[in-house]
């Protein structure tokens, strides 16, 4: 007898995902922001090296035949094209697939609310993120901001800029969480996702949601980085009690650089042994062709939800989460 | 020898770490959106009983323990050591004064118990959720009060002491839980 065909979500916490996408909605709407559809497979994928694609086949006219296609990690490429095109400030909410991702705050099917907005840099963003989670949440009261390097220095009072990865690893050694782990069984941004995700995370965004801005240079995705002594990724995440919420940039333009990053990222792909994809060459072109100022953002709806309904595991939002889709 | 992957965690997987045999309680899957994914285990060392956390890089492998749970009936003890037998194959076990810990007092014959195997030798041993025992020695009872107010220590046939009612006698029956080591309820014998 199969006993798990029932959804993980309670009746309300499926209406409040209705009713904070009705909202989201006429947030965006309010502010004349277009609301897109861009195609969730596609024949390239992204080169984040901590990211992994699924893919698939497809045989039909169109395309030759067993044609690999990818899920989306994010929209993040397609809806850059659409800038780049000329739309203006656009949002969209869709289903991202990440391979790989299950836990309490993980489905490897999940809900996405990313949005771009022409003209912001990642400050600009940071106050439209914040007005857009008051409205959804209900909250009130400025958002905490601080850098990187002030929020290592304020749990760990280390420099997450300066700190070598040995000075990295002993600090987690110290803490009891270096497991097993040798200095480099992972990389220097491996320790510093290690310490932050297990010593600092826990503590933001409990008095107040906190944004996190200023990310390493080396940890900058897609972001502008900014020039300076110490060059920083114009980056920032939002947490709330302790849950990461959205992630966005001040958008790279530089079409040059994007090939750099992503040659970079396919070698440290070779190097674990990860699959290697082909590079994105409609996206190169958008930048190419010129990628209009912009900043922007991903949201993680489903852990908004979780933050709305008070609850800590993700399966309480989802309807049918990976073990019973 | 068995390994296991991180990908395979799961509440009640039993490890070897750092030469002892653990079994998981709770495994969390930690990931930063951009980063690096780690799995923090919170695990329970089967021979100290000592619960403590560890981190994974999701990909890492981990032995195996071989580590099975057998349900046995207690025979007899000589004081030194207690001995347990399979029902359906009668083979026996002998279980060390280590491995008993706090079981032993619990315990008076003929108790199914469920013993945890580690290689072939018992690691631990959890008595019955619920037993009955006699009162061996307490306090005389104080009729007619059972509001269960107030209490007294009452020291047990298998040899355990536990707070009782004030009414309880010597000679009575008690059901008592094991795991928290509390009086349920008299027993009419």
């Amino acid at each position: 007898m199969c006993d798990d065909w029932q959804p993980t979500a309670p009746i309300e916490n499926i209406r409040l995902r209705a009713a904070l996408l009705a909202k989201t909605r006429q947030f965006f709407a309010a502010r004349d922001v277009l609301e897109v559809e861009t195609p969730l497979l596609s024949v390239a994928t992204v080169s984040d090296p901590h990211l992994q694609s699924f893919s698939t086949r497809y045989n039909g006219p169109g395309l030759s035949a067993e044609t690999s296609l990818y899920l989306q990690t994010s929209p993040e490429a397609a809806m850059k094209r659409l800038l780049a095109a000329g739309s203006g400030s656009i949002y969209q909410v869709c289903k991202a697939f990440r391979d790989g991702e299950s836990g309490a705050r993980h489905n490897p099917e999940f809900t996405m609310l990313e949005w771009y907005r022409i003209g912001f840099d990642h400050f600009a963003l940071m106050d439209e993120a914040e007005a857009l989670v008051q409205a959804l949440l209900g909250l009130n009261g400025a958002f905490e901001r601080v850098s990187y390097r002030a929020i290592f220095k304020r749990y760990l009072d280390l420099d997450p800029h300066a700190a070598s990865q040995e000075a990295l690893w002993q600090c987690a050694v110290d803490a009891g969480i270096a497991g097993g782990l040798v200095v480099d069984a992972i990389d220097r941004d491996g320790w510093l996702d290690l310490l932050m995700s297990h010593l600092i995370e826990p503590h933001l965004g409990h008095d107040t949601p906190l944004f996190v801005y200023d990310y390493p240079a080396s940890q900058a995705a897609l972001a502008q980085i900014s020039a300076g002594v110490v060059p920083l990724a114009e980056r920032f995440e939002l947490f709330v009690t302790g849950i990461e919420l959205a992630n966005g940039y001040h958008e790279l333009r530089d079409a040059d650089e994007l090939q750099r990053r992503f040659e970079h990222d396919r070698h440290l792909r070779q190097v674990s042994g990860a699959p290697v994809p082909v590079g994105n060459n409609r996206l190169r072109a958008a930048l190419e062709a010129g990628l209009p100022a912009s900043a922007g953002v991903a949201l993680g709806f489903d852990r908004l939800l979780m933050l709305g309904a008070g609850v800590r595991s993700i399966d309480e939002v989802l309807i049918f989460p990976v073990a019973r889709a | 020898m068995a390994i296991y992957n991180t990908n395979e965690f799961r509440s009640g997987l039993k490890l070897m770490i750092d030469g002892d045999p653990c079994s998981i309680i709770e495994n969390q899957f930690v990931k930063p959106g951009k980063g690096q994914a780690f799995c923090r285990v919170k695990l329970r060392n089967l021979k100290s009983g000592r619960v403590y956390e560890r981190t994974y890089k999701s990909g890492e492998t981990v032995e195996a323990a071989d580590v099975m749970d057998t349900e046995m009936q207690y025979l007899y003890s000589d004081g030194e050591e207690w001995h347990f037998m399979v029902p359906d194959t009668f083979e026996q076990y002998v279980v060390s004064e280590a491995a008993m810990a706090d079981a032993a007092k619990w315990l008076k014959g003929q108790e199914a118990c469920l013993v945890t195997l580690w290689n072939g030798v018992p690691l631990s041993v959890a008595p019955p959720n619920f037993v009955e025992l006699a009162v061996t020695d307490t306090d005389p009872g104080v009729r007619g009060d059972t509001s269960g107010g107030g209490g007294k220590p009452a020291t047990l046939e298998s040899g355990a002491v536990v707070r009782v009612p004030l009414f309880v006698d010597i000679d009575d029956l008690l059901k008592v839980d094991t795991r928290t080591g509390e009086y349920v309820s008299r027993v009419k014998n």
